[in-house]
């Protein structure tokens, strides 16, 4: 079990390495100089060697990439190149407002949708379960911004609840307000999230009670909600934790439509803007804290799934 | 056994029952059709019959219970008096686990993987709050005892995957006798088992039936298995009873044609004298192929030892159109021994020579020719066969890839492979799910064919077959070795089968050669022990067997302790009824040879013979 883990805590470092080196040496291969975008086209020629040499541009790749990963490692990402604002700066606001819509996401959407998908799994085929399909597949099919539009249209101008664009970020708000501001998104968030969960909750759950311990349970008399929770859930528990952790991840770092939909800046459409302004400090420092993230919600959703397993946790 | 009475209180009744199965179009196919029978207090009643006989549909009517897609449609299944066909889930959910309980053919996949046992064995009194925790508890522990588990103290705190295949089958009695239930309704208990686990079963079930006092239906297909259990039988075709009686009167004077069928089908006990007498006609001067020396094993290879050795210095030669029989327990090697023949997995250790001519270790270091005459035949055909191809081109790939075969070529040649396995040249183009079990086990087989092989390794290719299905596939075997001149490695643990059709036959215990030799001589003394033991515990069809073989020395025995891959000395030492204290344990068997016989013991051949 402790060897598992090592094990697997190794290939999630030798993953976040790897990426490291495609984000730095991948930025680096883009036409472009950090200097001379710093500067402007019209700086002279000198004012550019300077600012190269102030940035260790002018010093080998190799040396270059090992000052820039012992500098994240401690927490400094740089400086942009757009605003000669420290990057853990502009990241640190938007941090904030993304945390909180995909950790509120998280919290209600992910039990919902799996409380939803698990009946489903649990009356299969009846008309609760098909209605179910229906919708969380049209949901699949439907585009973030049409969803956020209807929710808009029937909340905002029909009910008149909520507002249909954030303004601001999280910080000085109260309650209230917040639930106002960011209702909307992260409803919109939630239904996307909810039809994955959906099916592969009721995916998972179903494939299991197809097999001949649940018919076993049946035959011994055991209740249908216990059949559920005790003899189903904990052997589908490995597929259903990983769709958590990657919708998680995608909360973090690929909110980008609904980000832009509701005009509230967050980490998504912060990395956007990096690209659109040729900001390589950001682009890095950003793609590695998406890759932290994945990496880390992955080891969590992997040592779920080993301490789920006695197999794994007790071998022969 | 019990007396057969006809006076007892009836404790399940079926009247006229019927089952049908649900198609897609809603319209409805009848499967069982009208069946009545009675169980009584103290009785165990079989239900024997072929796959697709609905014995199980039957046996699950007791619990009320149907698999998905099938219903009851009339008649009544009575338990107590009660019948149990209208009643809702709800209202079965008290009587199932209580007044009736279920043991399932494989406890592997009946007992839940993430639960422990214990709390699997009392789940339903305590549910039911017929016993409290503590209760259910001391009920279990009684049981595990009973049923002579090892640890009984401990061995319920443990996961399913941490106890062996026998032991987790004696649990699942526990787990149905836990309730004090009235009916036991048991699905082919002990058919995955191996021979000699099967008699440690089989003797629990038995003893724990008559203790508590409770009726059973044994569901089998396994005649012998039935003398030795059941007080009745019920005989089962498409359905329909056929007949139904006493268990000495249907063995000993059958009356139907389908019943006399089944005995008929019945496998000789292993003597010598059985084997099929060879043509020495495709002979050649170097043998179809020849292990030598071969070890082999799993994991990383460190010094040339793998990190778990399987095989130990196997060599086996198989002359041009003859069989060699490779036989043992679950988990002796048998498979892995096909598996470094195929190539799949390299020997760690040894050389193989294909006609005389080194053959590579490795799958992807032969050419295409030494591909072509190696060739393997699975266990399932069910997994083996592509159910998305149709027969077509499950056969026609292997002809165009090492024929380089193209249209009507391919066409001739899956004609003459359909022909060449007995099966109707329309089945070309069906899906494999078109076709039954013997069926497609003749496809899997002619897909073999199909690269005009010199070897072919049939890993248990009749195990998973009915009695009489099985028996046909080995002739079929047997006329495409007399035709085609190829040669098989026959690998089973069914001695019978083995002993019908096997030229030489290889006894692998842990890893290593017991004994090996021609048919006939395996089959007489002298023995290796372990032999004896297996031969010992293949059931005959007469009541009173078990108690004879179960009290025998051997029997006794192979309870004791598991299989043990030992690194030195005997490995069959911890089981071996003849064990000498301090050298078997201690010292590697010397190989005692005699005309091509060979035993590893360390008894003299001459104390070999004879009875224990």
């Amino acid at each position: 079990m402790l060897s598992l883990l090592i094990k697997r805590l190794g290939i999630g470092l030798v993953t976040v390495f790897a990426v490291s080196l495609i984000i730095f040496f991948g930025t680096k291969i883009l036409p472009g100089d950090a200097a001379q975008i710093r500067l402007g086209q019209a700086a002279t020629a000198e004012n550019v060697a300077a600012l190269r040499e102030r940035l260790g541009l002018d010093q080998p790749l190799l040396v270059q990439y090992w000052n820039w990963l012992k500098n994240f490692l401690s927490g400094d990402l740089g400086v942009s190149l757009s605003g000669d604002v420290p990057i853990t700066e502009l990241i640190k606001d938007r941090y904030r407002n993304t945390l909180f819509v995909s950790s509120l996401t998280a919290l209600i959407g992910v039990p919902i949708s799996l409380a939803l998908g698990i009946l489903g799994a649990m009356f299969p085929r009846s008309i609760y379960d098909r209605v179910l399909t229906f919708v969380s597949v049209s949901l699949v099919a439907a585009p973030e911004f049409f969803t956020a539009t209807l929710l808009v249209l029937f909340f905002v101008f029909w009910l008149g609840i909520g507002n249909a664009v954030v303004v601001g970020s999280v910080e000085g708000k109260g309650f209230f307000e917040l639930i106002a501001h960011f209702g909307l998104p992260i409803t919109t968030l939630c239904f996307v999230i909810a039809s994955q969960l959906i099916r592969m909750s009721r995916a998972a759950v179903l494939n299991v009670m197809n097999s001949p311990y649940i018919e076993m349970a049946i035959l011994k008399g055991v209740p249908r909600n216990r059949i559920i929770y005790r003899h189903a859930l904990l052997n589908a528990l490995g597929p259903i934790v990983n769709v958590v952790a990657l919708n998680l991840a995608y909360l973090v770092t690929g909110v980008i439509v609904v980000e832009v939909y509701f005009g509230y800046p967050g980490l998504a459409t912060l990395i956007v803007q990096g690209v659109q302004t040729r900001d390589f400090v950001l682009i890095q420092g950003l793609g590695m804290l998406f890759c932290l993230t994945y990496v880390v919600l992955m080891l969590i959703a992997d040592i779920a799934a080993y301490m789920s397993n006695p197999r794994l946790r007790h071998p022969k | 056994m019990t007396t057969p009475n006809n006076t007892g209180e009836i404790v399940f009744e079926a009247v006229d029952l019927k089952i049908n199965a649900v198609r897609d179009d809603k319209s409805e196919l009848p499967i069982v059709k009208g069946v009545s029978f009675k169980v009584r207090r103290g009785e165990v009643v079989a239900l024997i019959g072929e796959s697709g006989s609905g014995k199980t549909t039957i046996s699950l009517s007791a619990l009320g219970y149907c698999k998905p897609g099938l219903k009851f449609a009339g008649g009544e299944a009575r338990l107590l008096g009660q019948d149990l066909t209208p009643l809702s889930v709800n209202e079965l959910r008290p009587i199932r686990g209580e007044k009736v309980a279920y043991l399932a053919q494989s406890a592997a996949a009946t007992f839940n993987p993430s639960i422990l046992i214990n709390e699997q064995v009392t789940e339903a009194p305590v549910l039911h709050g017929s016993k409290t925790r503590a209760e259910a508890d001391k009920k279990a522990l009684a049981l595990y005892h009973a049923l002579e588990l090892p640890d009984p103290e401990t061995i319920g705190e443990r996961y399913p995957h941490q106890v062996s295949g026998g032991q987790l089958q004696r649990l699942m009695a526990a787990m149905a006798l836990c309730g004090d239930p009235d009916l036991l309704v048991l699905d082919e208990p002990t058919t995955a088992l191996d021979v000699t686990t099967q008699i440690e079963v089989l003797k629990a079930f038995k003893q724990v039936i008559q203790e508590e006092g409770a009726a059973a239906i044994y569901v089998t297909h396994d005649l012998a298995v039935v003398a030795q259990v059941a007080d009745h039988i019920v005989v089962l075709y498409n359905g329909e009873v056929k007949e139904a009686g006493p268990t000495e009167t249907i063995i000993n004077h059958p009356q139907h044609p389908y019943t006399r069928r089944l005995m008929d089908a019945i496998k000789p006990l292993p003597e010598a004298g059985q084997g099929e007498t060879t043509s020495d006609d495709h002979l050649r001067d170097a043998p179809a192929i020849e292990v030598r020396n071969v070890d082999a094993g799993y994991g990383r290879i460190s010094n040339g030892k793998p990190a778990i050795q399987v095989l130990r210095d196997i060599n086996i030669s198989i002359e041009r159109g003859k069989t060699v029989g490779v036989i043992g327990e679950s988990g002796c090697g048998k498979s892995t021994l096909a598996r470094v023949i195929a190539g799949l997995l390299p020997p760690s250790g040894g050389s193989m020579l294909l006609d005389g001519e080194m053959l590579a270790p490795g799958i992807d270091e032969r050419s295409k020719d030494e591909l072509r005459r190696v060739q393997f035949v699975y266990q399932m055909a069910d997994t083996a066969l592509n159910p998305r191809h149709r027969i077509r081109e499950i056969l026609g790939r292997p002809v165009e890839f090492y024929e380089q075969a193209t249209g009507s070529a391919i066409q001739t040649r899956v004609d003459e492979l359909l022909e060449l396995v007995e099966l109707p040249l329309q089945f070309a183009d069906r899906y494999p799910h078109e076709l039954s079990g013997g069926q497609k086990q003749r496809v899997n087989l002619a897909r073999a064919l199909a690269a005009r092989p010199e070897v072919v390794l049939c890993d248990e290719v009749t195990s998973a077959l009915d009695t009489i299905v099985g028996a046909n596939v080995l002739e079929l075997l047997k006329r495409l070795r007399r035709e085609t001149g190829v040669s098989f490695v026959f690998i089973s643990h069914d001695l019978s089968t083995v002993a019908s059709f096997a030229d030489e036959i290889v006894v692998l215990y842990a890893g290593r050669v017991a004994e090996q030799g021609p048919t006939d001589r395996v089959l007489s003394p002298p023995y290796h022990p372990y032999t004896r033991l297996l031969i010992s515990s293949v059931p005959e069809t007469r009541t009173g067997w078990l108690e004879d073989t179960a009290n025998s020395r051997e029997a006794q025995s192979s309870v004791q302790a598991g299989v043990q891959l030992t690194a030195k000395g005997c490995p069959f030492h911890n089981r071996c009824p003849r064990v000498i204290a301090g050298v078997c344990a201690e010292q590697d068997p010397p190989r005692r040879v005699a005309g091509g016989h060979v035993i590893e013991c360390h008894l003299e051949l001459a104390d070999l013979g004879g009875q224990s």
